[in-house]
């Protein structure tokens, strides 16, 4: 039942298989994209519990979130957010050459995206390393003597458990974008019916661009 | 009555016409091991979930016992301490995320929602089937905590005794977290598959009722799961590393520990009581054979309890410090859901007011269901109101309380549910007259169980609670007397249920001629529950009043 178009760069591209249970390909396009949203829903529920922590020990301590949130390496946080947002860029640009059936471009701009991030990484990596050193760590582990105010240590805690679980989500993009781009490579099989596999790992990959628009005004900027 | 054929898609005719002539039902299509294991039919899965439930229901029915016998007298009877706070422990936590959770939507939800949509399967096979595995990896995970160890903490795991216990927290913790990851898929497929799979001519308004509760459940389900999952996580990583998150000596707050804990859990209350009141509105229809009363009632209200649930955490803190104001606020917001269950009691009862009632087993569970809901109910409008709820707060009148609503309308729910849909399930039925007889036994034991639970709260008795003065004993002991009976009544049901399995008639199409679209494919479904392409519906579900429709032809 597969039957093929012909695409922009004139290579053919395979139509994709409609399952058995949809009743037809728009619909089961449109489920995929709901079911996402959804699941980006949860995500953003998953974070807010954080933003909830972050709000209440700021209300009750805000001198010591103050002294802390300034103790970050302001330049790295902005690095970290332009490399971000640009990489949300390149994600979206393979979605547009998907549709165009340009599978090589859209490796191009995956593997773009894929370098990014892992830019994006090795910042967080420094700036982890230096407050390891320095002492400016969670609950019991925090030794940083620069600032003894109470509080401090929490800020510190929300500070790291909001970054990893970050962190996480960004492993999580690069894993799903990379299977996008090697199915790109090796079958060359997106076009303008089907690319929703790199639609949907382009619209997780804005979410974890989301998520740190919000953590980094909240944690170096305010 | 078959349903009249209409636009079958194109591309899925194809694959479908290869077994055209046999259409073997769900459960022999394939007999192998794997054909079960890595199955993708939403039938199979539902079963599968059936036999994990109801393996866990016996796991923490046992451990309710155990805690039963030990309460039989005041002082040590059967364990210590510490052995009898990990026993109801993990009563509640295997009843509560292993069983109530679960138990209607993942059993009945899955089997029945893309029947009631006239849908071939849920919208994301394969991630229905990752989600059963999902449940069971968290569940096995739990449960080595539980015995390698175990947790004294409560089901609530309230810090900072949680982030301080020696116990063993986090491999628990993380289980109870990856169920909740199971519950979120379970949700996502379902409102995605209600949204996308109608059949034709099945509008919003035209979708059965118990589609409608579990589709607000999912929705709860998805906005409520991911905020216990942070929390688990941040009390798991702080019992291992101390950060200090929820730690008071730390600067942490505990009752911010209770407002995110609460904030699922009190929806969550409601993720396991809608689906019951979705099935009863099912079963009151089908056996008062009448149209339901207010169906858009019903179903709008659904959606009210699923958005004021969100609201209304708060009464669980009324002794934790919080103002008046707040306090007498929740309490308001508490009632507001006490409103929207009274619209659908009240359209159940039109349902049933001359209606032609006829009166089997699963009518008896609908009877059992709304003595309990209407009683937990209004127990629960009492306790909503502060100036009652601080001596009632953790005594054994909150136990029975929320026995009362949430197990014994679910219990019943999902009862009346399994009896209504064993012969669509398995296409054989059971014998009426036990199935009677033990619906009795277990209204009368879970009465004779509960009620003299709220008499020793009201008394003042604390729950959690290993020794007691000698005054409570009498009505402990007919507490436990009434927990014996309740056990009884289960196996019975066990029994007859296990040899209509195997020996039961041949139940026929639809046995109770019910008008229920779930009936209009044969009992058992085949494979991809319909013959033929995708059916349409053109009347409303339990369209019972149309005097011109002739009855449902092939009942027994
Ligand atoms: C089979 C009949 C049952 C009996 C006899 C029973 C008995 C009890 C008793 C005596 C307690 C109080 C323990 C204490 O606070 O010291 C309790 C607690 C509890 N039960 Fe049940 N139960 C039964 C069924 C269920 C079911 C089906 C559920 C499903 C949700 C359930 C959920 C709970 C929960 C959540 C608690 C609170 C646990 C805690 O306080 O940590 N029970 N049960
Ligand atoms: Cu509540």
């Amino acid at each position: 039942m597969q039957s093929s178009v012909s695409t922009a760069d004139g290579t053919v591209a395979p139509v994709p298989r409609l399952a058995m249970h949809f009743a037809s390909l728009e619909v089961q396009n449109h489920a995929a994209r709901l079911g996402m949203w959804l699941f980006l829903a949860t995500e953003i529920l998953l974070f807010a519990g954080l933003f909830v922590c972050y709000g209440v020990y700021r209300f009750l301590f805000p001198e010591a979130w103050a002294a802390s949130s300034r103790s970050l390496d302001l330049t790295m946080g902005t690095v970290n957010t332009i490399v971000l947002i640009t990489s949300s860029l390149t994600a979206a640009l393979a979605v547009h050459y998907a549709k165009e059936g340009k599978n090589k471009m859209v490796v191009v701009q995956i593997a773009l995206t894929l370098l990014m991030a892992v830019g994006f990484l090795v910042i967080k990596y420094f700036e982890y390393s230096h407050k390891f050193h320095v002492g400016t760590l969670p609950g019991r582990f925090y030794f940083y003597e620069g600032i003894q105010l109470p509080g401090a240590p929490m800020y510190f805690t929300v500070y790291f458990c909001s970054t990893a679980l970050h962190g996480l989500h960004v492993i999580i993009g690069m894993i799903v974008l990379t299977f996008a781009m090697v199915r790109a490579w090796r079958k060359a099989d997106f076009g303008p019916n089907n690319y929703t596999m790199v639609e949907l790992g382009s619209m997780y990959w804005h979410l974890v661009d989301l998520v740190w628009i919000f953590l980094f005004p909240m944690l170096y900027l305010v | 009555m078959t349903p009249s054929s209409s636009i079958a898609s194109p591309g899925a005719a194809p694959a479908h016409d290869e077994h055209h002539d046999h259409h073997p039902n769900y459960l022999v299509d394939g007999t192998t091991i794997k054909s079960w294991l890595l199955t993708v039919d939403h039938k199979r899965i539902g079963l599968m979930f059936l036999f994990w439930v109801l393996l866990f229901f016996l796991v923490g029915g046992i451990f309710a016992l155990l805690i039963r016998v030990e309460l039989l007298t005041p002082g040590p009877t059967i364990m210590d301490a510490m052995t009898y706070n990990r026993t109801f422990t993990l009563h509640g936590l295997v009843m509560i995320f292993l069983f109530m959770i679960p138990a209607i939507p993942a059993v009945f939800g899955n089997f029945m929602l893309p029947l009631m949509l006239g849908a071939k399967d849920v919208a994301f096979p394969r991630l229905n089937l990752l989600s059963l595995y999902i449940y069971l990896a968290g569940a096995m995970l739990a449960l080595w905590g539980m015995l390698n160890g175990g947790l004294d903490t409560g089901w609530t795991f309230y810090a900072p005794y949680s982030t301080h216990t020696t116990t063993t927290v986090a491999p628990v913790l993380f289980g109870a977290f990856i169920i909740g990851f199971s519950s979120i898929v379970t949700g996502i497929n379902f409102i995605v598959t209600t949204h996308t799979m109608r059949a034709p001519g099945i509008t919003w308004f035209k979708m059965p009722l118990f589609v409608w509760a579990i589709y607000a459940t999912s929705c709860i389900q998805v906005l409520a799961t991911p905020v216990i999952g942070l929390l688990l996580v941040l009390v798991t990583v702080e019992n291992l590393f101390g950060f200090g998150m929820f730690d008071p000596a730390r600067g942490g707050d505990p009752v911010l520990f209770q407002h995110l804990f609460w904030f699922y859990s009190h929806p969550a209350v409601y993720i396991m009581v809608l689906p019951a009141f979705g099935v009863m509105s099912e079963v009151v229809a089908a056996f008062s054979r009448k149209n339901i009363f207010g169906y858009r009632a019903v179903a709008y209200s659904s959606l009210g309890i699923a958005f004021v649930g969100f609201f209304a955490w708060g009464h669980h803190m009324f002794v934790s410090g919080q103002s008046t104001f707040v306090g007498g606020l929740f309490g308001v917001l508490t009632m507001l859901v006490g409103v929207f269950t009274a619209i659908k009691v009240f359209n159940w009862v039109g349902t049933v007011y001359k209606g032609a009632v006829d009166f089997k087993t699963p009518f008896a569970y609908f009877c059992g269901f709304l003595f309990f809901t209407v009683f937990g109910g209004m127990t629960g409008i009492a306790l909503g109101t502060v100036s009652l709820d601080v001596p009632w707060h953790d005594t054994y009148f909150v136990v029975a309380h929320f026995h009362f609503i949430m197990v014994g309308a679910t219990i019943m729910a999902f009862l009346a549910a399994l009896h209504y849909w064993f012969p669509k399930m398995f296409g054989r039925t059971y014998h009426e007259g036990w199935g009677l007889v033990s619906a009795a036994l277990i209204i009368l034991g879970f009465n004779a169980t509960f009620i003299p639970q709220f008499l020793v709260g009201n008394n003042g008795m604390p729950r959690r609670y290993y020794e007691y003065p000698e005054r409570f004993q009498a009505l402990n002991v007919a507490s436990t007397a009434g927990a014996s009976l309740l056990a009884f009544g289960f196996v019975i049901i066990a029994m007859y249920l296990t040899y209509a399995l195997l020996y039961g008639r041949a139940s026929g199409k639809n046995p109770w001629r019910s008008k229920g679209y779930e009936w209009l494919t044969e009992s058992p479904p085949p494979t991809h529950n319909f013959v033929g392409p995708q059916p349409t519906y053109p009347e409303e579900p339990h369209f019972y009043v149309d005097p011109k429709k002739a009855e449902v032809p092939d009942a027994v």
